[in-house]
């Protein structure tokens, strides 16, 4: 797949870098710790010493947010590796031998799709307990399964008859080589744009997850948890609802110029 | 009739302008085929006199004449008006040119309804009357029917009659009879003579079988990377081609006069 | 017709039947079950009834058609990708490949034509790395292209170099014999003379039967030895070219050649 040069895949990579730069210096070196208060520096506005100010317990609002995105980045990435990695595999299959699986597991698929999409994550949740971080990306990436099981089977089920694949059924090729060999490679250009979508949705389902209390809990934080933490002091210390609120904005602006760039880069190919 | 005046094409995104400078005319009542391989530039020249030209994409320069009036020139309003009602065009693919979801009757009435201001009553009279000359058999009933239940021949002649109805002076053919079987295109091209005999319609067929445009065809203008390399009367250039492009052309034709032993 | 032309006639005549056997399609009929896993008598749609031929060594045999007739599903079911209800197929020789019309989805877009041509042999398995690679290079040699457009992708490849790269693909593990579905049709004039040329040259270098399905009479005059004619899924004539084109004997087959000329 060749991709021409966009503004909007320049602006993406350029936005999405800076943000995972500082989420990964926020891994190893924070300006304070996120979670030691300070009862003197508490409800401070934004200044020099604390770049996003500090909430009711003193604590560093730019640290927390730093931490924060870095969960919230993990879920998300996990959370569509899962996602796709599954779907991927559950479209495939359906896609490329169609008949009886393809009839099915896509009903089952629809079953799935049929509920919204934090009702499934409840009920995964409830199924394995809240609070890690580790049980919202198992929850999380069971509900984004069917949505890329429904793009890649379009893909496979498309490119299934297309003369080069029957070609490589005449030379004898086995499906599974057909399929990860000769049809995979041709999906990626349906899957990458598919990926950057998918990466929003799960920031955003996540930090709904987190604001509705059934998402991560103390003491990680997710920028979700943050905003439902902030939400309480809203009208004491405005900047941190803003200060998270907009870094999840950033995050998913980023992510969606990358896949906006992706997605005219190849019509331009084209 | 239609006078073409060293007309150039450039599109922003090519090196090599797609026509550069050629010069053509289409008479009163002549079939004027024009031939060349694909990325000759010819369907980009039917384009530009048909104003299908993208005029932000390309850079155009040259005349384009039409009963005195420059269609290269012309501002929209006018550009229009004349593509309406002295300009019809065919395409190669039917179905494709065809809204699925749009009776027959309609679509072929769909000019007559952007450019004049006939009641639907005169309309509908209009279009039965061109589906009758283009010989479809029960123009009421082919009325009301949508695209998918008419056969490929059948679809284009819904769409020769869709370009005629508004009677235009000129027709435009781009690669009418490609998607069809032999036998249909065989009928397309007597059709296309009578039009032209009876109604007296110029045409302009675009195509790359030769084979074709000889049957139809008194004149012809053989295309190569955006030029002209010979123009003139049909027979004489299959006889006795002067470029040698049009010699190389001619001589790849498939025949049945000279299998060679195998 | 002259002594002369029937003493020719017969004589190829002579080497046909001679010609070892590459395929026998006898009494064939078959067709699609449209919609649902039953198979019932209400959903099938003969596609194909009675078909009867069979192709020899060397030969190239041609069928026409106009759209819609069959000749495709024949080509699926003679390379066994449709089964027939009835009747039986019988190949002498390796199964046959296939070069389709469309040269722009017979190559795989995402590889290189290095790739395309050798995948064939990775496939089979027999051979190591530098034989594969000996051997594409051969048959590149044999369709007439450069190695610098080994590294290409199809996207930058030319209605008739991508045809021929499909030809090198499907002959690279010398099958006896090849099925062309309409091989030239997408092709311009000039282009298309050059790759009835080749595969003309192919044909006797490499001993090859070909089935040549076309709906351009005039290109299978050109290039086959016998042609079949189809109607509506059945075979309503067959014989030599010199008998089909001067002498039809069908309605049918005199109005395809009429609309040809």
């Amino acid at each position: 797949m060749r991709i021409k040069r966009n503004g909007y895949l320049t602006a993406g990579l350029i936005l999405t870098g800076i943000i995972v730069l500082m989420i990964i210096i926020g891994m190893f070196w924070t300006p304070y710790s996120p979670l030691t208060m300070s009862a003197k520096e508490k409800l401070q506005a934004p200044s020099l010493r604390h770049l996003m100010g500090t909430d009711n317990f003193g604590r560093d609002i730019f640290s927390r947010v730093l931490k924060g995105a870095g969960t919230t980045l993990t879920i998300a990435a996990a959370t569509i590796l899962i996602g796709s990695v599954c779907g991927t595999i559950v479209g495939a299959l359906t896609g490329y031998f169609g008949g009886v699986v393809d009839d099915v597991l896509m009903r089952f698929n629809d079953a799935l799709t049929a509920f919204p999409s934090i009702l499934l994550a409840l009920l995964v949740i409830s199924l394995v307990g809240p609070g890690n971080k580790y049980n919202v990306i198992l929850a999380l990436g069971i509900v984004f399964i069917p949505s890329y099981a429904r793009i890649t089977r379009t893909a496979f089920a498309s490119l299934r008859d297309a003369n080069y694949i029957t070609s490589a059924r005449l030379m004898g090729a086995s499906n599974a080589r057909i399929l990860l060999v000769h049809l995979l490679p041709n999906t990626v250009r349906i899957l990458l744009p598919a990926l950057t979508i998918g990466f929003n949705n799960a920031v955003l389902a996540e930090a709904s997850m987190s604001f509705l209390g059934i998402g991560v809990t103390p003491p990680d934080a997710s920028l979700g948890y943050m905003l439902s933490e902030a939400q309480g002091m809203f009208a004491a210390a405005p900047w941190y609802s803003i200060c998270s609120g907009l870094v999840i904005i950033l995050l998913v602006f980023g992510v969606g110029l990358i896949g906006e760039g992706l997605q005219r880069g190849e019509r331009e190919v084209e | 009739m239609l006078e073409i005046r060293d007309l150039h094409v450039k599109f922003h995104t090519r090196e090599r302008e797609a026509v550069a400078g050629i010069s053509l005319t289409i008479r009163d009542g002549e079939i004027l085929g024009l031939v060349g391989e694909s990325g000759s530039g010819k369907t980009v020249t039917a384009m530009s006199i048909a104003g299908l030209l993208p005029r932000k994409q390309c850079r155009l320069s040259g005349e384009i004449l039409l009963g005195g009036k420059d269609l290269l020139h012309a501002d929209r309003s006018e550009l229009r008006k004349i593509h309406g009602n002295e300009i019809g065009v065919v395409f190669q693919e039917p179905m494709s040119s065809m809204d699925p979801l749009m009776k027959v009757g309609l679509q072929v009435g769909e000019t007559l309804r952007i450019h004049t201001d006939n009641s639907p009553e005169e309309r509908k009279k209009l279009v039965l009357a061109a589906l009758d000359d283009v010989e479809l058999p029960d123009p009421e009933a082919i009325y009301n029917k949508y695209p998918h239940e008419l056969s490929g021949g059948m679809q284009q002649r819904a769409m020769i009659a869709a370009a005629i109805a508004s009677r235009p002076k000129l027709l435009l053919l781009d690669e009418p009879t490609t998607a069809l079987d032999v036998t249909v295109q065989a009928q397309i091209l007597e059709l296309l003579k009578k039009l032209n005999r009876t109604h007296g319609i110029s045409m302009m067929f675009i195509s790359h079988n030769l084979n074709v445009v000889r049957k139809l065809c008194k004149r012809v203008a053989i295309m190569q990377r955006g030029e002209l390399v010979e123009t003139g009367d049909t027979e004489k250039i299959f006889t006795d081609p002067q470029h040698p492009y049009t010699q190389r052309l001619i001589s790849a034709i498939p025949t049945r006069t000279r299998k060679e032993p195998v | 017709m002259s002594e002369n032309e029937m003493n020719l006639q017969a004589e190829n005549e002579m080497n046909a039947k001679e010609a070892p056997l590459v395929l026998q399609v006898s009494h064939v009929s078959g067709g699609y079950y449209s919609g649902g896993i039953l198979k019932t008598k209400q959903n099938y749609r003969e596609v194909l009834h009675d078909i009867d031929f069979e192709i020899r060594q060397g030969e190239i045999m041609g069928l026409v058609g106009e759209s819609g007739t069959g000749k495709s599903t024949l080509a699926k079911m003679i390379l066994g990708l449709v089964q027939p209800e009835q009747g039986e197929i019988i190949h002498h020789t390796k199964r046959p490949q296939i070069v389709f019309q469309d040269p722009y989805s017979s190559l795989n877009p995402a590889y290189s034509v290095e790739w395309s041509i050798e995948e064939p042999l990775r496939v089979f398995g027999k051979y190591d790395a530098p034989e594969r690679k000996r051997r594409v290079r051969d048959m590149l040699k044999r369709v007439e292209l450069p190695e610098e457009i080994l590294e290409a992708k199809p996207t930058e490849l030319s209605g008739g170099q991508r045809q021929r790269v499909s030809i090198a693909a499907a002959l690279i593990r010398r099958p006896r014999f090849l099925i062309l579905d309409e091989p030239v049709s997408a092709l311009d004039v000039t282009i298309q003379a050059q790759i009835l040329r080749l595969l003309k040259d192919i044909r006797k270098e490499l001993d090859l039967s070909y089935l040549f399905i076309s709906h351009d009479l005039n290109v299978v005059y050109q290039l086959c030895d016998r042609v079949l004619v189809m109607k509506a899924g059945r075979l309503v004539e067959q014989g030599t070219i010199e008998e089909v084109y001067e002498n039809p004997k069908e309605e049918y087959t005199k109005n395809l050649l009429a609309a040809a000329d």
